[in-house]
């Protein structure tokens, strides 16, 4: 049966038929490769113009829409080598485009005037000290204020407004002392310069505001770009599902596009994928994303079936459904509402600051003011002594003491391939004192693979692996990974849900189940009689052998798990499958604390009853049914192949079929959290060095200005640091680095491309197990 | 120092004149692709032999 593909909801439509579309496109990684796409593309018929965005890997087509659809774009990309993806922009990266754009813009006017007041502002401190007139000097005040009150006003806005949004919501942020600040310093410098004053303080308002925004618009270009590999990531990783019209043609469809009611068939080997009700067809489903559950249970017409499962044998139609009552889905998603709630909003470092900060300063202020007027000064003197004590105490080092560390230190774990979904992650990874795994596709890979244990002669295991490149099976497909000619056999025949053959080296050669074989099922290895791993049976001119495949761990968690433990970290192993499987994984990573058998509701009431013990849980999980103790724990970490819900409540995901970035991650946050306490500190003892002088009156916009910079350029220096690999960390990443295997594709997660993006995107990466579609 | 009259003006002017500059460049997309700009200038498709 031919089957169209239907990619119109990624297309734009514009006027007199002409089309747009976003790909995200992997493995472009040099000039050429621009050069080659883009003249690749506009040579086809019909397409207008092709554009690469190089830094984000992103291709915008425009093209007449009667000449050449999205299908044969995508299907010409692929003839030149590129493996291509339509886009749908998410709403948030489109909110964070234009908020980065308008920073820039406030940066730009901040830089134009704080460079220009300065080149006033230097020439009165000089003229001061030698021989100045009083009108060129109210000369320069006036220029000053002409440039600095409308600059102000204009790259203010970002602080203004957060500041406003506090107060309307009665607390206070950083912003209410910035803005308080800042606006008294160009009302006071204003005021000074009408009265013919020596000394304002216009170079301090606006210095103070350009270093604000450099902090704010660097931590936003992180997040942005972290923001942008995680969408090329998802979309690369997108699926297809094949949807029954009315008239009983199959069109391909992305899984975004399916609506409840539509019928979808999923053949052997495939991901479910969307909720719903099976119609007809029997099957058995591989269900470890949903449950953890790793044995693959038997199911018929009616019963209910969850996205992310994998159909295991035979073809299955399935009606898409809402999650309907009384369903894992409808139950996952109430516990995540009830999770949400409940989590006690954490104060983040910086606010706390604040918050503490903020009326000591205004109360200094004051107190200043009123212990000069008791001292006899008048009220003007003493107005303008308590402002410079505002000034002075500004938080310009404070403000930029947490943004800088977060932004070094999730840069840094970008690297390592770590995600951070928002920067506060950093703080709550470092107060982690218990990490509670899921088993099923966190503490082993997502995708089973043949046990270590088989005792098989190579040549067979040789045989049977390329023989079981020609099989959609699941467990066929973790064998056919041990293949190292990757070449099937030609004339490989599948006999759906039995197993495949071939002729080998003149003889028959049969993969599947025992019977497919004709070996009595008895002959099992008895090192595999643990009730843990699946069996596919081996024929081959007489010979036959039984290959186990069962789930692994991640390479290298043994070594992860001990170095955690050694850094004083409890472990537990919380899972939603048998205890008969979960209990020699616990065994091996030499976890005594485990529980098997959990219901969602179950692993939420474990993590609650944790922290009402006064521990800071670390949830790593990717099942389904970890999502609400994901949102329920103090922070959480998910692989990148975890369910697409559990994803979304993640803290950070992470890359990979290591386990080292958990351990990495939170070295890197504790270390970060030192700094940034390290930071605070600084920024305390220049309050304590400079607040006497300013109390005293003794604070000129020399001072100040000399003071203010020399505070935020060490912190900024200080926040660097975080880049810095320290013995300790590296010992503790080496010990944790796996034995290499032999697929040089699985390189560590610490390699980096060219571009700073952590890792190509490779397939094996994005998704193993999820087979990705020819279009 | 009547001289300062017209120089600190012209001073200013050119400043603004580049800070529209770069306004201007930022609104015409040349920031969007930082790393492109940069790998574009090596082929040389535009020679012809």
């Amino acid at each position: 049966m031919a089957e169209t593909l239907d990619l119109s909801m990624f297309v734009e439509r514009g006027e007199e038929g002409a089309s747009h579309m976003t790909l995200a496109v992997e493995g472009v990684g040099c000039a050429g490769c621009i050069r080659k796409i883009e003249s690749g593309l506009t040579k086809l018929p019909g397409v207008i113009d092709a554009r690469l965005n190089f830094t984000q890997r992103r291709l915008a087509v425009d093209w007449r829409g009667d000449e050449i659809d999205a299908a044969r774009i995508i299907a010409a990309l692929e003839g030149i080598g590129y493996h291509a993806h339509p886009f749908a922009p998410e709403r948030v990266e489109a909110d964070e485009d234009a908020q980065a754009k308008w920073l820039l813009k406030c940066l730009a006017v901040a830089g134009f005037a704080a460079m220009n007041v300065m080149l006033l502002s230097i020439s009165v401190w000089a003229g001061n000290v030698s021989d100045m007139t009083q009108e060129t000097r109210d000369l320069f005040h006036w220029l000053s204020a002409l440039i600095a009150l409308p600059a102000a006003a204009y790259a203010g806005q970002p602080f203004f407004q957060s500041a406003l949004r506090a107060l309307r919501a009665r607390q206070l942020n950083m912003d209410v002392p910035i803005s308080l600040g800042v606006t008294l310093a160009l009302g006071l410098s204003v005021y000074e310069t009408a009265t013919h004053a020596a000394h304002a303080y216009f170079d301090s308002a606006i210095m103070l505001l350009f270093f604000l925004l450099c902090g704010r618009y660097l931590d936003l270009a992180m997040r942005r770009k972290t923001r942008v590999f995680a969408g090329n990531l998802a979309s690369l990783k997108a699926e297809f599902a094949h949807r029954l019209e009315a008239s009983g043609e199959l069109t391909q469809v992305p899984v975004a596009a399916l609506h409840p009611g539509d019928t979808v068939l999923v053949r052997p080997g495939e991901r479910i994928p969307a909720d719903g009700t099976l119609i007809s067809g029997s099957s058995e489903i591989d269900e470890s994303l949903v449950t953890g559950e790793t044995l693959p249970r038997a199911v018929g017409a009616g019963v209910t079936l969850y996205a992310g499962s994998i159909n295991v044998s035979g073809a299955l139609t399935l009606r898409v459904t809402a999650a309907g009552a009384g369903t894992l889905v409808e139950e996952v998603e109430r516990l995540l509402d009830k999770a949400i709630a409940a989590k006690s909003q954490t104060v983040r470092l910086a606010d706390r600051a604040a918050q503490f900060y903020a009326p000591v300063v205004h109360a200094t202020a004051a107190l200043t003011a009123v212990g000069w007027l008791i001292a006899g000064a008048s009220v003007h003197d003493a107005i303008v002594i308590a402002i410079a004590v505002l000034i002075i105490t500004c938080p310009c080092a404070i403000a930029l003491a947490i943004p800088a560390v977060q932004v070094v230190a999730a840069g840094r774990l970008f690297r390592s391939g770590i995600i951070l979904n928002g920067g506060d992650a950093i703080e709550r990874l470092a107060e982690a004192d218990t990490i509670v795994f899921d088993k099923t596709g966190t503490l082993t890979l997502p995708d089973p693979s043949v046990d270590e244990a088989t005792d098989i002669d190579p040549e067979m295991l040789e045989r049977a692996a390329r023989l079981a490149l020609s099989s959609r099976h699941p467990l066929a497909a973790a064998l056919a990974r041990e293949a190292r000619e990757r070449v099937p056999y030609p004339g490989a025949v599948e006999e759906p849900g039995q197993g495949v053959r071939a002729r080998v080296d003149g003889a028959e050669a049969r993969l599947g189940s025992a019977k497919f074989c004709s070996v009595a099922e008895k002959e099992r290895p008895a090192a595999a009689r643990d009730g843990d791993a699946s069996f596919i049976t081996f024929a081959h001119a007489g010979k036959t052998a039984t290959i186990a495949i069962r789930q692994t761990l991640r390479p290298d968690a043994v070594a992860v798990t001990r170095s955690l433990m050694r850094r004083g970290l409890r472990l537990i192993v919380l899972s939603g499958d048998r205890a008969a499987a979960v209990a020699p994984v616990a065994q091996k990573l030499g976890i005594s604390d485990w529980r098997a058998g959990l219901t969602p509701t179950e692993k939420i009431a474990a993590i609650e009853a944790l922290k009402s013990q006064g521990c800071r849980v670390l949830m790593v999980g990717d099942g389904l049914n970890d999502a609400p103790a994901l949102a329920a724990a103090h922070v959480s970490l998910s692989p990148i192949t975890a369910a697409h819900l559990t994803q979304a409540h993640a803290d950070a995901l992470f890359l990979g079929e290591n386990l080292a970035p958990v351990l990495r991650a939170i070295v890197v946050a504790r270390r970060a959290r030192s700094l940034m306490k390290q930071n605070l500190a600084l920024a305390a003892i220049y309050n304590a060095l400079a607040v006497p002088i300013a109390i005293a009156g003794l604070v000129t916009p020399l001072i100040a200005a000399v003071a203010m910079s020399g505070s935020s350029l060490l912190v900024t220096l200080n926040a660097l640091r975080a880049r810095i690999e320290f013995p300790s960390d590296r010992a503790a990443a080496l010990s944790a680095r796996p034995r290499e295997s032999g697929n040089p594709e699985h390189a560590t997660a610490e390699k980096t491309s060219q571009s700073g993006f952590p890792l190509e995107f490779s397939p094996d990466l994005i998704g193993s197990g999820i087979e990705r579609k020819k279009l | 120092m009547n001289v300062l009259l017209y120089l600190v003006p012209m001073a200013l002017l050119l400043g603004l004149t580049g800070l529209v500059a770069f306004l201007w460049s930022l609104k015409s997309g040349q920031y969007d692709d930082l790393d492109g700009a940069a790998v574009r200038i090596l082929p040389d498709d535009d020679i012809e032999d």
